[in-house]
């Protein structure tokens, strides 16, 4: 009791006490420790908040109702399904905060630190109220603080024109989701007094089918945008890369999430779920985001571009997820339901853990080498070895390889798509193959795109001097990354552990009736209750280990003579120089070509010659560009239209006075009639 | 505690017979070029003389270079142990199913292409490049195919599926089963390294897709590498024998029935080895961009068998 | 149908390597007894044209054919020096392929031997004394087993190397 009544105040009250002390911080080296530590607090007892709740599935409540008391107030009410979400914002706030430490340091004379740190508590403080919200007022406040904050870490280095164009991109993105996600609170509360979840749910259910979906729409269009659900993504791959590393982390690791969360929250604990068209239209947009997410990431250079890319495959794996439990549950399936959406929340939680071990495994590259071009690195695995290590272990996890934690979510997401084949109706039931095949081409485009990824920036030849120069990273990225990648090992080989925890939290969410009979206990096998297959993560590991160590002891038994060490193998050219390794474009070129339909590229070969003679070429130069057609197509016309509208409504303001009290006048003669006819 | 000791020798008697698939087919393919060819114990005797060669490493290469052949041997093994050979287990079959086996041999895979860019050498990263296009490209077929198998067994897991085949033989021969038994070859084929997606036996660079990885091996890393390789192709044809005609395989451990199925699935996968060594024969190989298409027609019959396994249940 | 139809008919046309002609093979060196055992059945060879006419490669060529077929004896032509046991070496050394031929021997690791096929590999034949020319293969990287001819034959290549790892044909005479 003692302990969970004081974590709670205690988190929000590091929070917010990092923040403001941060801002008054004499020095940037004071601002980067308090920034730091005020992080650690907070998340360290957002972690026994999350912990109690799912220990004991006693919801926990903190009211402060003064706060504008006519919107309710602010309201905590911490459920489980809530207490799991604040655990992954906990699990990768806090690594990143010790990360930051000595990442900002390179942003001091560039930034203002103390600035930085507030934001950055500020950022953390809305995440993990946006968990933790209890009614309308708090969620729409905490994620407003949350979108802000965050645009103002994107914003850092804000001397790049990059970074200037993401920060745009970003702020507009999010306050489209603002725009759609007003409308569907407003629409599910039943009163203007009424706005607690509590309410929600008795309001929702007098809704009429026609509003339940409209309400289901904005949800999908408004918390998808702030996942990024393709084609709502596109400030993703701008945003991320321009943020700092441990931000990237945050952003991509964490808040992306919380869409996810408000997802899951209002479709299926508000609304208990609905008809088999809402998990339908999550498949087809979980499936869609998953192909086109790795396909774009396919042809990335920019390290955290791809890694950018790569959440906007994951996210649509999660979607995946969700979609199949939905269908499974409106079709009555309750028991198949569950390995959907607990697949969903695993991967949820695996995926914070990868990226944002991937996030910051790139930032010490990045920090290193002073670029984020893969075409520049090279020979990083010597240099830095303990980032090479860390990042080969993030990328084997993403890539779905066993007995990492990649590799478990990922099958309980084909469990829950196997599951589609109890479905009675044939038509629906064909969906699902179609979706296993393009989650099964996302997977295996995953792992290419990670050889790419790890094999050109850290194996063979430094390819420039800024690679040739790197050291490794400070101790403190380094014990960051190191804790996310213990992670990623513990909740693969541990997942028998893990997933029976996911059945408990679903419990606790209203549409969703998990059989307490059925739900397996922790054991070594993953189970889902009338599962159509069983895995041992543990066991394989196990028997993986113990192979490969026979296998090396039989081969130094057997096998006597010492290494030699030679020149690689060129058929005996005379030298061999970092020009002839293969290149990141050189690697992904035979996908390009057997995508060439979706990427178009565009190609375009310029000759320089000499002016006294067309023979003597001078220069060449060759760009081929992979530009999404669906920006093309969706985003360019929407800004042409804003920037027309702009230009036309530029015309109303002359600069006279004059015409602007008449403008004034006219405001208040058409408010005043507005009163008088409509009362 | 027997079926632990039964799985050992039986994981331990597909890696000894790997090698002799792989002379069998070579053999194979000799006479049917009208020359006598290496015995069919031939590759036995290259893994022994490879063990006792020097390792030869290249200067730019790193760990990842080393532990790569360990990784992917280690890989194989694991995968030949989870596929039942002969017999199937009860307990130790729930480790892992279909999923288990293709992932453990993608992380083979991975290891592999990295250890190809490790050296820094053009044909590595090229071998890495293409087989990694060829292995995305294939998952879809093998995930489908699975998927065909797995409707009909309602489980994932391989002894579940043998079960379910030999209790309802006439749904072995249907449609569904066909098309995927077809699918899964091409992906067999591409997997592996065979004619018409690649030459297991060219010594020109720019053809290899496979080979061209392993070109910096020497000594006891190569032996690894070929000898996973070999198994990699059992693995396979025993996956295609034992889950689509399972007649013969045994469930219980009594010495008669094991003799039984181990002469059935000789004979099994020798029929395979002799399809692969005609059709190797008779196709050319496919130009490099020409194999997707292969690939995607592979990845329609195993959707196909999918639909056909639904609609006729 | 019609390519199978015409494999039966003509079945195997391998035919037999028959005794050595010593007087063509020289060996330089003797073989290790352990090399002998160790690639008596199984040995991977990379043939490296180090300057020549190309005349010897037509022959060397030949031997993976059905009528010589070399692979009877576990011998097989590999791609890369890091996987071969022997360096098949013909032509007299130029100047641009020396550096080659001796990096190509620096990569094939241990134990290994060289063997030198055709005249201009031990004496530059018609181009001794040209300006291209650095020497004979033995000049560069130390040669095991030459076999003489302008070029060999085939089936002296094969008996050529047979005989340095005392191996000798036990295949029956008649083929078909």
């Amino acid at each position: 009791m003692m302990a969970g009544s004081v974590a709670l105040p205690l988190m929000l009250g590091g929070y917010v006490g990092g923040a403001c002390l941060a801002l008054v911080a004499p020095s940037s080296r004071a601002a980067r420790y308090i920034t730091a530590l005020g992080a650690i607090v907070g998340s360290v007892a957002a972690l026994a908040v999350a912990a109690r709740v799912l220990v004991t599935a006693q919801p926990l409540v903190l009211t402060v109702p003064n706060v504008l008391a006519a919107a309710g107030g602010l309201v905590l009410s911490v459920d489980p399904l809530g207490a799991f979400f604040l655990a992954v914002v906990a699990l990768g706030s806090l690594p990143a905060a010790i990360y930051g430490v000595s990442y900002t340091a390179a942003y001091e004379g560039r930034s203002s630190l103390q600035f930085f740190g507030l934001m950055f508590n500020v950022f953390l403080l809305g995440m993990s109220v946006v968990a933790c919200a209890g009614n309308i007022f708090t969620f729409v406040l905490a994620w407003e603080l949350m979108s802000l904050a965050s645009y103002f870490l994107v914003m850092t280095e804000a001397d790049v024109v990059e970074t200037r164009e993401a920060g745009l991109w970003y702020i507009a993105m999010t306050q489209f989701s603002l725009v759609t996600l007003l409308p569907m609170f407003l629409l599910l509360a039943p009163g203007a007094e009424r706005t607690a979840f509590a309410d929600l749910r008795v309001g929702a259910a007098h809704l009429t089918p026609q509003l339940r979906g409209i309400v289901f729409l904005l949800a999908v269009v408004g918390f998808g945008s702030k996942a990024g659900v393709v084609p709502l993504h596109v400030w993703l791959p701008r945003a991320h890369p321009a943020a700092p590393s441990h931000v990237s982390a945050l952003m991509s690791g964490v808040m992306i999430k919380l869409g996810i969360y408000g997802v899951i929250r209002v479709a299926f604990d508000l609304m208990n779920g609905g008809p088999p068209w809402w998990g339908g239209l999550l498949l087809v947009v979980g499936s869609v985001s998953a192909l086109l997410g790795v396909l774009y990431a396919l042809m990335e250079h920019d390290l955290k571009r791809l890694l950018a890319y790569h959440s906007v495959e994951n996210i649509g794996i999660i979607i995946i997820g969700l979609g199949a439990g939905a269908i499974l549950h409106s079709y009555g399936l309750q028991t198949l339901a569950t390995i959907g959406f607990a697949a969903a929340l695993y991967h949820t939680l695996n995926h914070a853990c990868f990226k944002g071990l991937l996030f910051l495994a790139a930032g010490n590259v990045v920090h290193r080498t002073h670029t984020r071009n893969m075409e520049e690195m090279g020979g990083l695995i010597k240099q830095m070895p303990q980032t090479a290590l860390l990042f080969l272990i993030g990328s084997a996890a993403i890539a779905a390889l066993p007995p990492l934690n990649g590799f478990a979510s990922e099958w309980m997401v084909f469990q829950a798509l196997l599951a589609g084949t109890s479905i009675p109706r044939p038509e629906v039931a064909l969906g699902f193959p179609v979706a296993v095949g393009m989650l099964a081409l996302a997977s295996g485009l995953a792992a290419a795109c990670f050889v790419k990824a790890f094999g050109i920036s850290f194996l063979a030849m430094p390819r420039s001097a800024h690679a040739a120069d790197a050291r490794e990273a400070p101790a403190s990225m380094r014990v960051a990354a190191w804790m996310l990648a213990g992670a990623c090992i513990l909740l693969g080989v541990g997942a028998s552990v893990v997933v029976p925890a996911l059945y408990r939290v679903l419990e606790s969410v209203g549409g969703l009736v998990v059989d307490p009979q059925l739900a397996p206990a922790p054991g070594l096998w993953i189970e889902a209750p009338r599962a159509l297959g069983h895995l041992s993560p543990v066991l394989i590991a196990a028997l993986l280990a113990s192979i490969v160590l026979v296998t090396v002891v039989t081969v130094h038994r057997v096998h006597r003579r010492p290494l030699r060490l030679s020149d690689t193998w060129g058929c005996g050219r005379i030298a061999q120089t970092p020009r002839m390794e293969y290149t990141a474009s050189a690697f992904a070129e035979p996908l390009r070509r057997v995508f060439a339909e979706l990427y178009r590229p565009t190609q375009d070969l310029t000759v320089s010659v000499h002016p006294d003679s067309p023979h003597f070429v001078q220069s060449i130069t060759f760009t081929s560009e992979v530009r999404p057609w669906f920006e093309e197509v969706l985003y360019d016309p929407i800004v042409r239209a804003g920037r027309l509208i702009g230009v036309g409504v530029r015309r109303l303001q002359t600069g006279s006075v004059h015409l602007y009290l008449v403008y004034v006048v006219a405001a208040l003669m058409a408010a005043l009639a507005s009163v008088w006819w409509w009362p | 505690m027997i079926e632990a000791i039964a799985v050992l020798t039986q994981t331990l008697a597909f890696v000894a017979l790997a090698p002799g698939l792989t002379g069998f087919i070579r053999w194979m393919k000799a006479r049917l070029q009208g020359r006598r060819g290496a015995p069919v114990w031939q590759p036995y005797v290259e893994l022994r003389k490879l063990f006792a060669k020097e390792r030869v490493v290249s200067k730019t290469a790193s760990w990842v270079f080393r532990a790569a052949p360990f990784v992917v041997f280690g890989t194989s093994v694991a995968v030949a142990s989870l596929v039942p050979l002969v017999f199937v287990p009860t307990a130790y079959d729930r480790i892992g199913d279909l999923f288990a086996v293709v992932y453990l041999l993608l992380l083979g895979t991975f290891f592999l292409a990295l250890a190809g860019l490790d050296t820094g050498s053009p044909f590595g990263g090229m071998g890495a490049s293409r087989e990694m296009t060829v292995v995305a490209l294939t998952e879809p077929t093998v995930a489908l195919s699975i998927f065909a198998l797995a409707l009909t067994a309602q489980s994932t897991n391989l002894g579940d599926i043998i079960r379910q085949t030999v209790a309802e033989p006439v749904r072995a021969l249907g449609t569904g089963h066909l098309l995927a038994f077809t699918a899964l070859f091409i992906v067999t084929l591409a997997e592996t390294g065979r004619l018409p997606i690649d030459n297991p036996s060219t010594h020109l660079e720019l053809t290899m897709i496979h080979e061209a990885m392993v070109l910096e091996y020497s000594g006891p890393y190569l032996a690894l590498v070929e000898w996973a390789a070999a198994l990699k192709l059992l693995i396979f044809f025993v996956i295609a024998a034992n889950l689509f005609l399972p007649w013969g395989v045994a469930f219980g451990w009594s010495p008669a029935r094991l003799i039984l199925a181990f002469l059935l699935i000789v004979l099994k996968v020798g029929m395979l080895a002799v399809l692969v060594a005609v059709l190797e024969t008779r196709v050319a190989k496919l130009r490099l961009f020409r194999v997707p298409e292969l690939l995607s027609a592979s990845f329609v019959m195993a959707l196909l068998a999918v639909l056909s396994t639904f609609l006729l249940r | 149908m019609q390519l199978f139809s015409k494999i039966w008919r003509v079945g195997l046309v391998t035919e037999p390597v028959g005794p050595t002609d010593v007087e063509a093979v020289e060996i330089g060196r003797a073989l290790d007894q352990r090399i002998k055992t160790l690639f008596g059945r199984a040995l991977a060879i990379r043939e490296v044209d180090a300057g020549s006419c190309n005349g010897c490669e037509l022959e060397i060529t030949g031997l993976t054919n059905p009528i010589y077929d070399m692979e009877r004896f576990g011998m097989h032509f590999v791609a890369s020096p890091r996987h071969a046991d022997m360096l098949l070496v013909t032509g007299p050394v130029t100047r641009n392929m020396e550096i080659p031929l001796r990096k190509t021997y620096d990569a094939t690791p241990d134990p290994k031997f060289v063997v030198s096929v055709g005249d201009c590999a031990k004496s530059c034949g018609v181009f001794a004394d040209s300006y291209a020319v650095v020497g004979p293969v033995a000049s560069v990287i130390p040669v095991d087993v030459h076999i003489a001819g302008c070029p060999p034959e085939p089936l002296d290549i094969l008996r050529g190397i047979l005989h340095a790892l005392d191996r000798s044909d036990r295949q029956p005479q008649a083929t078909r």
